[in-house]
């Protein structure tokens, strides 16, 4: 490709609050180059200091995850080319509704913390002595389970969702997404602990359909009708007053 | 340490545009509501006193409000049936063919409507 150069804005410092501002820095535009390969460039060329976040490259760490030009993405598998505006022009910031510990990294803690207050972790009745569990793969909950399991915990959804920068207490899409495919799990023994922890006014219910969650995740979930498969559930079990 | 802020960049999708819709109308009608039920309240004092509101709603600018509302009904109902699709429907995205059925069945509506004034 041509010797063209990239001007790139990338967010330098903590948040605004505490002085943190975009610095332009021109670097070169390769072929095939994605984002994360300008912040490298940046960062290996051009200032050590510049603090941001990766491990695989290849889109299944979910380490990775910046705004670019605006919108929450994994910078690893998102082409330059992709996501440039029509000026040539980039512009790369932390995730939002995280706190900015330096430049492009977040703290993620209050995300993950939200998975473990959501029941995300799987707890079965059954010992590696027993036998595999037998689920059919045609099963509604199999099903249910196989839409949203891909997750990588990038946390692009939870960067995007509005509900989250409203209700800083909301689980978040990615940790409700998590609680469904449990929900769904047939081996699963923590169901009702589960379903307790996300029908608080933190829980489903605070959802507005926005979507956002839907349209950026990088995997293809939809958190968004995992959450109404929750709301679904909740309501339905608390009618039968097993909540 | 604060968190960043999403701008209008992150929200500029056709789902969060149909919850702006939704919202917007939800609102606009919540506020119309009183102004209808005063009005209906009158025939409880006679028709005469009814008669002479009605007549108010011969004036060309609560036609354009008349039409503004039945639009608004529109939009909020069909917005509401894609809620309900995606809440209690088979799951299949966020249904944004609806989106676009919606706005167009509703702009559709808010035509007839106007139609109907003018014949
Ligand atoms: S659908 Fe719900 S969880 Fe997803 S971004 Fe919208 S409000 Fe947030
Ligand atoms: S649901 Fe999608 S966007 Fe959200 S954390 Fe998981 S992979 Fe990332
Ligand atoms: S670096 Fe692992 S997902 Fe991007």
């Amino acid at each position: 490709m041509s010797e063209t150069t990239l001007q790139v804005r990338i967010w330098r410092g903590g948040s605004a609050d505490v002085g943190g501002t975009f610095q332009t820095y021109d670097v070169p535009r390769r072929d095939s180059q994605t984002v994360l390969d300008v912040v490298t460039h940046v960062q290996r060329a051009i200032d050590p200091t510049l603090s941001y976040r990766y491990a695989c490259r290849v889109g299944m760490c979910g380490s990775c995850a910046m705004t670019v030009n605006g919108k929450a993405r994994w910078t690893c598998r998102t082409h330059v080319s992709r996501v440039i505006g029509d000026d040539g022009a980039l512009e790369i910031a932390p995730l939002a509704n995280l706190p900015v510990v330096k430049d492009l990294a977040t703290d993620m803690r209050p995300f993950f913390d939200k998975w473990a207050a959501a029941r995300g972790r799987f707890q079965g009745a059954q010992t590696r002595l027993d036998d595999f569990a037998r689920v059919s793969p045609d099963s509604p909950e199999r099903r249910a389970a196989n839409a949203g399991i891909e997750c990588i915990g990038c946390g692009v959804c939870y960067g995007s969702c509005d509900v989250v920068q409203w209700r800083p207490e909301f689980l978040g899409p990615a940790a409700l997404n998590r609680a469904w495919t449990l929900v769904n799990d047939v081996r699963d023994t923590d169901r009702r602990e589960r379903l307790r922890a996300v029908a608080g006014d933190a829980g489903c219910h605070s959802c507005h359909t926005q979507g956002s969650c839907t349209e950026r995740c990088p995997k293809g979930i939809a958190p968004t009708l995992g959450i109404a498969g929750l709301k679904r559930t909740v309501g339905r079990a608390a009618a039968k007053g097993e909540l | 340490m604060t968190m960043r802020r999403n701008d209008f960049r992150a929200r500029n999708h056709p789902a969060w545009w149909a919850f702006w819709l939704h919202r917007v109308s939800g609102l606009l009608l919540a506020l119309f509501l009183p102004v209808h039920f005063t009005l209906l309240a009158q025939a409880l004092h006679g028709t005469a006193a009814l008669n002479g509101l009605l007549r108010l709603t011969d004036s060309a600018l609560l036609k354009v409000a008349e039409w503004g509302l039945v639009t608004l009904l529109a939009l909020h109902l069909t917005g509401g049936v894609r809620l309900l699709l995606i809440e209690f429907g088979p799951a299949s995205g966020l249904r944004k063919n609806w989106i676009a059925g919606g706005v167009g069945v509703a702009l559709a509506v808010g035509l007839a409507f106007a139609l109907s004034l003018l014949a």
